[in-house]
């Protein structure tokens, strides 16, 4: 596993939590860094960012088990949120959360075994225009067909396997 | 349909971000120049005079909500943006971050003048990245030319603003919610009273306002209380409106159009008319928590009071639309699972509630549902309905109101078939 955060980064955010009145609205960045270098939150993260902000470990837990793209297990290097709301629903959504599955060869919530992609439903991503759609990690893909759904699989899949940084997801 | 005034979306092109050079070309930041030669009391009162409504859902008067807020009263108090933008259909406020973030920066500064508040947040959903990124470039550029940071434009005014970036949870789009995201608490919504304005982030005076909301209101300044009522074409209302289109349709654009304008023709004009030839069996009018309108409203003005009476509600301007295969049993149980995974686990109604109804639903949908079940499903809207913590539950419950209202038989024809009717 990756360090929790680099040098650089556990030197930036402790300056800011001595220079805020109210540190503890560093808590999502804080996590979010963490997930973007490991890929998901482990125990140590929630103590570490507890540590920087002055909170005990359950009240980091506490907000990070709130949100739906904050990991608390690991996940693949890719996690793919396809769209289940009403207008992507409205315009074949289903077919491709079915699709992805088969194409994947895993159920929602599972990771391909070669560890790059997770697969879970999210809500609407706000491209209700382009339906349906799906983001990986932080980009969002509209339009979506067979076609074109094999292609961004093919592009993130090598993007994944370089050895480039990863982007955040 | 080009005559149509574009206020917000002036600058938009295609795959493209206007920034400050851009921003500036079309007037950019004229709205500010002229807010800071006024008192924040005048800023205040025309803003009230032009009859803007919230558009972030509630339609609340923008001009009415400053006055509740101690803008006079020194000391910390804040301005806060929301930009969750989380409800099904609704993708107008990030349009509008993609295409032209200074549009939000100039008026959170006029509103943030107005209101006295030297501290501002935009909420950023997790999704809308790009969106982020646009503002804080846009903050930064604004920040160069002496527009934002301290003694803006010579006025001794000084405003700081900050990006926050979420993490997913429709939830922290509720504006007490998500004033304790901001915070770092978990996003359960807070009790009101006390409202915001009384006690809001981190316990001080804070408005809440979202995107849209707040990038009216330079214009506003800039041109007037007088033309921005004239922008709408019904009496009561005023400006225009992002309208964000989809469903059924041929084509599914984002639009600024007039408040005002039918649903008719933003449904055949800028929608290009029902996909595949069909007819049009439904719409919401406004996002996932707007109860169904029908074929036969299609003439009925975009506008807060008119979809009212028409018994919906206006809501965000996103428009789905759904052609007359569609199985309204199945599109509701769509946007109830929606609300039952979204709910914040608070409130029992909500918490529970809704995924009973979900349940209800697919009894229905799949035809294993009696016609106690139906009464059942009644019972449990008369149960969730004003027994709710927050506003969420009472949205879940517009859409089965309305299915209930205005597609009674069909529900009905699944029960007596054991199937669904639309279904082969
Ligand atoms: C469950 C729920 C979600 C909401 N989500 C949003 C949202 O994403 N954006 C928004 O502006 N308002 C949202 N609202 C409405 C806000 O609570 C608030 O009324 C609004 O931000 C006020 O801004 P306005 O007066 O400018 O419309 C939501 C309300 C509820 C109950
Ligand atoms: S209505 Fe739902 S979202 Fe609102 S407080 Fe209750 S459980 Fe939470
Ligand atoms: S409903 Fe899928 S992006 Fe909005």
């Amino acid at each position: 596993m990756n360090a929790l955060l680099t040098e650089t980064q556990l030197e930036e955010f402790r300056t800011r939590a001595a220079e805020m009145p109210h540190p503890r609205e560093l808590v999502i960045d804080l996590l979010r860094a963490i997930q973007n270098n490991c890929g998901w939150v482990p125990d140590e993260g929630v103590e570490l960012a507890g540590e920087i902000l002055g909170l005990s470990p359950v009240q980091v837990e506490e907000v990070a088990t709130f949100y739906d793209k904050i990991f608390r297990q690991p996940v693949g290097r890719r996690v793919i949120h396809v769209c289940d709301s009403i207008c992507c629903w409205s315009r074949g959504g289903e077919q491709v959360y079915g699709y992805l599955q088969e194409k994947l060869g895993i159920v929602p919530g599972g990771t391909t075994a070669d560890g790059i992609f997770t697969l879970l439903p999210t809500c609407c991503l706000g491209a209700c225009g382009e339906a349906p759609a799906m983001m990986i990690g932080l980009t969002t893909y509209g339009d979506l067909t067979k076609e074109r759904i094999n292609e961004i699989l093919a592009q993130e899949r090598q993007a994944a396997l370089s050895p480039l940084p990863r982007g955040e997801g | 349909m080009t005559d149509t005034p574009q206020v917000l979306f002036k600058n938009r092109r295609p795959g493209e971000t206007a920034f400050l050079a851009e921003y500036q070309r079309s007037g950019g930041y004229e709205g500010l120049r002229k807010a800071v030669k006024m008192t924040p009391a005048e800023v205040r009162e025309t803003v009230k005079e032009s009859g803007l409504r919230g558009r972030g859902g509630a339609g609340f008067p923008t001009g009415l909500k400053w006055t509740f807020f101690p803008a006079d009263q020194l000391g910390e108090k804040y301005l806060v943006c929301n930009g969750d933008e989380m409800e099904p259909g609704t993708y107008k406020d990030r349009e509008l971050l993609l295409a032209d973030p200074h549009q939000l920066i100039e008026g959170m500064l006029v509103a943030a003048y107005a209101l006295q508040t030297p501290v501002a947040y935009v909420f950023i959903r997790y999704a809308y990245e790009r969106c982020a990124q646009n503002l804080e470039r846009a903050i930064a550029e604004a920040r160069q030319a002496g527009f934002l940071g301290r003694d803006i434009l010579g006025s001794g005014f000084a405003c700081e603003i900050f990006v926050h970036r979420s993490a997913g949870r429709y939830i922290c789009g509720e504006e007490t919610a998500l004033l304790n995201a901001l915070e770092g608490l978990r996003a359960n919504p807070r009790s009101k009273p006390p409202f915001p304005a009384v006690r809001g982030l981190f316990g001080k005076p804070t408005t809440v306002n979202n995107v849209e909301t707040l990038a009216n209101v330079q214009h506003i300044i800039a041109h007037g209380a007088d033309w921005f009522r004239g922008l709408a074409r019904t009496e009561s209302g005023a400006g225009t409106k992002l309208y964000g289109l989809s469903g059924h349709l041929n084509q599914t654009p984002c639009l600024e159009a007039p408040i005002g304008i039918t649903l008719r023709e933003l449904i055949q004009e800028h929608g290009g008319g029902v996909w595949q030839g069909r007819k049009m069996k439904a719409c919401l009018p406004g996002g996932a928590s707007t109860p169904f309108m029908t074929a036969g409203q299609l003439d009925v003005p975009m506008d807060f009071d008119t979809i009212e009476k028409a018994g919906s509600r206006f809501g965000t301007g996103g428009v789905t639309v759904f052609d007359e295969t569609t199985c309204m049993v199945e599109a509701t149980l769509n946007l109830n699972n929606f609300f039952a995974r979204e709910s914040c686990g608070w409130c029992t109604p909500c918490r529970d509630g809704l995924p009973f109804v979900s349940w209800l639903l697919r009894q229905i949908e799949t035809g294993k549902a009696t016609m106690d079940d139906l009464q059942t499903l009644r019972d449990q809207l008369r149960n969730i309905t004003g027994t709710s913590f927050c506003a969420l539950a009472q949205g879940a419950v517009g859409p089965i109101e309305s299915l209930l209202r205005l597609f009674g038989d069909e529900v009905e024809d699944h029960i007596k078939r054991g199937r669904c009717p639309l279904k082969s």
